[in-house]
């Protein structure tokens, strides 16, 4: 028997959600819609008697206070005499119903066992006249994701009986194959291996004298994907005559290696990268990529990706408590119009909205504070954004190190495994295509955040018992890269059989590979595996022995008692042919556009500061709790009203201590299409001297790569890596900033239904962390005080190429900003230590829109003006005019406050660097900027200003 | 004697640790306590002086926020809670904890068998938001808030914190009986979005019951002990401590005093 729950807001209370959907409504250009009414839905199978429909409505469901409720019939609260139309919308079967869930628990506390599933749904009812045409509109772009709703049908089955499949093993016939089968075998399970690979792993099988079973194939295809191998990164790549033989080893790891740094704990080896924190504490630090599940479902993807990075700090040694979440997207422009978004794509501003929330009931729920981030908007993320999530841990310093032996116990823990997920390694490592959104449904996924805070929380307290000896998240690739990876020097035996699952009918193949979210993997020596049980049970998180670790180097995998896969660690880890890749390098852009005359810069300035890429982003960072854990030292806002851009964030992860770390990035897209060596040089640059701008502490300070390519299969796109990466170690080396963790996504294309394929721009986002002594030394850049003087600091140079203000004359240049950084590390090594010395009132660091962007921010952040003139500022030698010197993005740049009676002693520390006093504070609303003769270019009232900057996302 | 907290974590908890950090810091003895051992009976809450509900997402706030725990509180702790009030103890709801005890039916008032008066409903901007707000002290009634200064900046960060009550004689109770102990306010002007971040009626960000001691309150006080939690403490200088300390201290005090 079916129950349904209808509620809504009381028509004299403020809903929301209804009110949103007739903003957006008129958003999609539907200006018939005069007014929505929103109900939420509850289905409840079980028989219930009327009094049970009335208590569960009543005790739980309801809010007497602003909610109307009714049972088995509709609400009404529309005005029925005006032309109106109602739709219901509902989660796809398989598709994770959190809200249902909690329902069924809460039924359950009221004593009610007749309870036996529940399932929610949301009906909007609309008041307009709207044609079809705008219904079906509002329904795909507005109300739903087909990827994982569907509107709900009057005789439709809500709820399905549960089926077994019948078990049988399934081998998959290779010997006889020919190159092309092999080829189409690969598409057809959707393997994403190459011929060289399939051709190896028929080699091997031969030699066995037996075919693989579709286990086995699956295993080899998640671990040898580009996912989880960085087969590209770390093969072998022809280069101008020369093969480098691992370009990751050659440029990254290298540079680490070589700075040998003893605070560096544990780098590239584990879930994520340790660095020491204090005496007793480490932190730890990764960055990962979720874009393809967050193209096709902006909010699940986005917030699984926060969940799955939060698990590899989770994962890292035998698991550090997660403090602090960055965030750094890469979308299309929002304001597109729709007609101009590619079939099979959704809107930028859809993608963006989602992403956000997504980030945001995440990493909220977990109780994790959302610190540092940044969005960047470009014409070629429209059909591939990018989302990267970062999370930082904090653990102990005797707990770094898994200690992997024979005869453990194998424990998955926390979530159950359902059909979520299937393939996410290897479909991240293909192309989008405009069909993408109905082939990929099974990649796709919803988190639960409140299962991972609780996975957290135990798997802590475990932990700290000693109750473990190894641990590992279930990421891409599921429970198979979980223990393959794991178990890969002792060998495993695992009853698929027993992984507790969602809901019936896995084959054992799902089981093995789903992606389902909140899973770890934890290793039990037998002699715990009681008391480990009984610690997550006291919690309500399921923990459940699936096999144990054995001592002969191979995986067997077994459902019922039948072994249905059996592996050999050797070859699944060191098996796969490398690969070998071409790659040539040639600039796409060649010298520089002629300047046209010099446009009033008053308005060259309101431009760029409303430009997406350089405006406000309050809208977003509110939305994150950014104080939760207590530890935020300086936010992502600062300013006496706080809402200015701070540059980099820093946070005390103990409470009981001042140490604390700064967190920042670096990402410049526009400079790679120039030349992806400057972009990586550049970025590199920004995160450093965002984590200097704040106080940070440069000898501690540790680097994080993550590489967003095209097609690298395409020599051009590679050789553009081939350069990032070497800059990368360059810089590294002189700025003695090991990189300590990183990860790439390649085949960041998107081919839309014409046929033709669209690159991303060569995206390397750079995240900085640094372990700051005393966070009372941070310094913020909000101007503090009327007469206090500035400093320019840096050097400034003719470098529009990829600049907002290049774009604004809509001039293409190839005057990239370059970086020197011998020269820059002298500068910031004197700039922190005036900042030790308590000088520093006020820095912010130069970068999108130059001098006059910082200027700028820094008086409206401070609510108070400033004059600054630009002669013989450092580099004016070379500058021609004075909207250069106003607008070129040159590197290791900083405006800097310094009260009076400081400014000499900071003058002597900074003599040796390039640096010149340009001005001071003015005790009134107007930012007044003169040019290299003195003569004033910018004179705006700061409001105005800030205005400009506010009103792009001001949503 | 250091007074014993029970800072009360259920699934989705997530300012349990600052909490108790921050009645740590106040000179009491806090511990962080699981629900199921209540529930279990190998924790009872007649052990302790102070009951503390602390901020977060418990069981997701899915239906609607902290409604899952304040069923559990109301349908399976009832006895033990109406015990430790009348044993002149103190609750205190920070966030998720308030809007947990307006649904329980430990506020206005302890009654279990009442229907709900007031609730926190969903903020008027639609969505989560974390930001600084001034806050106007009512010192009488409230033990947590005796001797606070008439103005404090504490931090919100909720997407269901709008204070409404159930019809107007409610608001009118709570007027007449002082219960009203924090509202959002606007030192410089008038108090409209953002400084009542979130709708509140009569700009309440939180109340008390009538014996002074159960407090809810949507602000979190517990993110300000440090100084350097301030959002300007680089332009004002760090105080000496938080202005949330106190808060705490108050809470102490009336066991140690």
């Amino acid at each position: 028997m079916i129950t349904r729950i209808e509620l809504a807001v009381k028509e004299e209370f403020y809903d929301p959600e209804a009110q949103s959907i007739v903003a957006a409504s008129r958003d999609l250009g539907i200006d018939s819609v005069e007014s929505v009414c929103f109900y939420r839905v509850y289905y409840l199978l079980g028989d219930l008697a009327v009094a049970q429909k009335a208590e569960i409505a009543q005790k739980l469901l309801a809010d007497r206070v602003v909610d109307n409720v009714a049972i088995d019939e509709q609400l009404n609260q529309c005005d029925k005499e005006a032309p109106h139309w109602t739709v219901e919308i509902t989660y796809n079967r398989g598709v994770t119903d959190l809200v249902a869930q909690t329902a069924n628990k809460g039924i359950k506390d009221l004593g009610i066992a007749e309870i036996q599933e529940v399932k929610t749904a949301r009906r909007y009812e609309f008041v307009g006249k709207l044609t079809g045409d705008q219904k079906a509109i509002i329904t795909e772009k507005l109300l739903m994701n087909k990827v994982i709703e569907h509107v709900l049908q009057p005789d439709e089955t809500i709820f399905f009986p549960t089926r077994e499949v019948p078990f049988e093993p399934v081998h998959v016939p290779l010997a006889a194959l020919n190159e092309q089968e092999l080829q189409r075998l690969s598409k057809e399970r959707d393997l994403f291996l190459n011929l060289q690979e399939m051709k190896t792993i028929q080699t091997y099988y031969d030699q066995l004298g037996r075919d693989p079973s579709d286990v086995e194939l699956e295993m080899l295809a998640q671990t040898w994907s580009e996912h989880c191998s960085h087969k590209t990164l770390t093969g072998l790549v022809d280069y101008e005559g020369k093969t480098i033989d691992n370009l990751l080893k050659q440029t990254i790891f290298r540079v680490t290696r070589e700075l040998d740094k003893p605070w560096c704990v544990s780098v590239f080896k584990d879930n994520a990268g340790i660095i020491r924190f204090d005496d007793t504490d480490n932190v730890c630090f990764k960055v990962e990529t979720h874009n393809h599940p967050s193209a096709m479902e902006p909010y699940g993807g986005a917030n699984t990706g926060i969940g799955g990075v939060i698990r590899d700090p989770l994962g890292t040694g035998l698991g550090a408590k997660p403090v602090m979440n960055t965030d750094v997207f890469c979308f299309g422009p929002v304001d597109i119009a729709h007609k101009d978004v590619p079939k099979g794509v959704l809107h930028p501003k859809r993608v963006m909205q989602g992403v956000v929330a997504g980030v945001r009931d995440y990493g909220n729920r977990m109780g994790i504070p959302t610190l540092n981030g940044s969005i960047f908007f470009d014409d070629r993320y429209i059909g591939n954004p990018l989302v990267f999530c970062g999370n930082i841990g904090i653990m102990p310093k005797d707990k770094c190190e898994k200690n992997v032996v024979a005869g453990d116990a194998i424990l998955v823990v926390g979530g159950r495994t359902g059909r979520d997920g299937i393939h996410g390694a290897t479909a991240s490592s293909g192309e989008l295509h405009s069909e993408s959104e109905g082939t990929w449904s099974g990649a796709v996924q919803i988190g639960n955040p409140i299962v991972e805070k609780k996975l957290v929380d135990t798997l802590l307290k475990a932990r700290d018992q000693g109750l473990y000896r190894a641990i590992t998240d279930c990421g891409a690739g599921g429970l198979s890269s979980a223990i393959g990876e794991l178990a890969e020097t002792t060998g495993a035996r695992v009853d698929l059989d027993k992984v507790p699952l969602k809901y019936h009918g896995l084959t054992y193949m799902e089981i093995w590979i789903s992606e389902a979210q909140e899973r770890m993997v934890i290793f039990v020596p037998p002699e715990n595996v009681e008391r480990a049980l009984s610690l997550f049970a006291g919690e309500d998180v399921e923990a459940t022995v699936i096999g144990h670790t054995t001592d002969d180097r191979v995986l067997r995998l077994y459902y019922n008692g039948t072994l249905v896969g059996e592996m050999e660690m050797a070859f699944l880890h060191d098996g796969m042919p490398r690969l070998v890749r071409k790659a040539t390098w040639e600039p796409v852009i060649t010298g520089s556009d002629e300047l046209p005359e010099m446009p009033d810069l008053n308005e060259a300035l309101n431009h760029i500061l409303a430009a997406p890429n350089v405006c406000s982003k309050e809208w977003v960072i509110r939305q994150y709790d950014h104080e939760v854990q207590g530890g935020s030292v300086l936010k992502p806002l600062v300013g006496v009203k706080n809402d200015g851009p701070g540059d980099a964030s820093i946070t005390r992860p103990r409470l009981d201590s001042h140490r604390a770390i700064a967190v920042s990035n670096g990402l410049n897209p526009k400079y790679g299409l120039v030349d992806p060596y400057w972009m990586a040089a550049s970025a590199i640059d920004e995160a450093i001297r965002n984590i200097v701008a704040v106080g940070g502490n440069l000898e501690r300070t540790a680097l994080l790569d993550n590489f967003c390519w095209g097609n690298t299969d395409k020599p051009d796109r590679l050789g553009g890596l081939v350069r990032a990466a070497r800059a990368c170690y360059d810089l590294a080396k002189v700025y003695k900033t090991p990189f300590i963790s990183g990860k790439d996504s390649l085949n960041n294309e998107f081919q839309n239904d014409a046929g033709e394929t669209i690159a991303i721009p060569p995206t390397l986002l750079i995240s900085a962390i640094s372990v700051m002594p005393d966070a009372r030394k941070a310094v913020s850049m909000d101007l503090k005080k009327a007469g206090n003087s500035l400093y320019l600091v840096g050097r400034t140079l003719d470098e529009l190429g990829g600049s907002h203000y290049g774009d604004y004359l809509n001039i293409v240049s190839d005057r990239v900003p370059k970086v020197d950084p011998e020269e820059a590390l002298q500068t910031y090594r004197a700039l922190l230590q005036a900042m030790q010395e308590g000088l520093v009132r006020a820095c912010h660091d130069c970068s999108e829109g130059g001098i006059g962007v910082a200027a700028a921010e820094m008086a409206f952040a401070g609510g108070t003006g400033l004059d600054i003139s630009l002669q013989e500022i450092p580099g004016s030698e070379v500058l021609e005019r004075d909207d250069i010197a106003i607008f070129s993005e040159s590197n290791s740049r900083f405006l800097v406050e310094v009260e009076e009676k400081n400014g000499q002693r900071f003058d002597n520390l900074l003599s040796d660097c390039a640096c010149k006093k340009i001005g001071r504070v003015m005790d009134n609303n107007t930012v007044k900027i003169r040019g290299l003769n003195g003569i004033v270019r910018i004179e705006q009232d700061m409001e105005t200003l800030k205005q400009s900057w506010q009103k792009t996302l001001g949503w | 004697m250091k007074p014993r907290v029970i800072v009360l974590r259920a699934a989705g908890s997530n300012c349990d640790v600052e909490t108790k950090y921050a009645f740590d810091c106040a000179g009491a003895d806090a511990e962080l306590v699981h629900i199921n051992r209540l529930k279990e009976k190998s924790v009872r809450l007649s052990d302790y002086q102070i009951l503390a509900i602390p901020g977060g997402f418990t069981y997701g706030d899915d239906i609607s926020a902290g409604k899952v725990l304040a069923n559990e509180l109301r349908y399976g702790l009832a006895d033990q809670l109406t015990e430790f009030h009348a044993n002149d103890k103190l609750i205190l709801g920070i966030c998720n904890g308030f809007q947990v005890l307006v649904k329980a039916g430990l506020l206005p008032a302890v009654d279990f068998t009442k229907a709900q008066s007031v609730t926190l409903t969903f903020n008027d901007s639609g969505k989560f938001e974390d930001r600084w707000v001034h806050l106007r002290v009512a010192a009488d009634k409230c033990v947590f808030a005796r001797n606070m200064p008439a103005s404090v900046y504490f931090p919100v960060a909720h997407a269901e914190g709008k204070f409404v009550v159930h019809d107007a004689g409610v608001l009118e109770r709570l007027k007449r009986n002082q219960q009203i102990v924090f509202q959002y306010d606007n030192p410089f002007g008038r108090v409209e979005y953002p400084m009542n971040p979130n709708g509140s009626v009569d700009h309440i960000a939180g109340i008390c019951d009538p014996q002074g001691r159960i407090l809810g309150l949507m602000p979190h006080p517990e993110r300000h002990i440090d100084p350097t939690q301030h959002p300007q403490w680089t332009r004002l200088g760090a105080a000496e401590t938080g202005d949330g300390l106190p808060l705490f201290r108050n809470a102490v005090r009336y066991f140690t005093d």
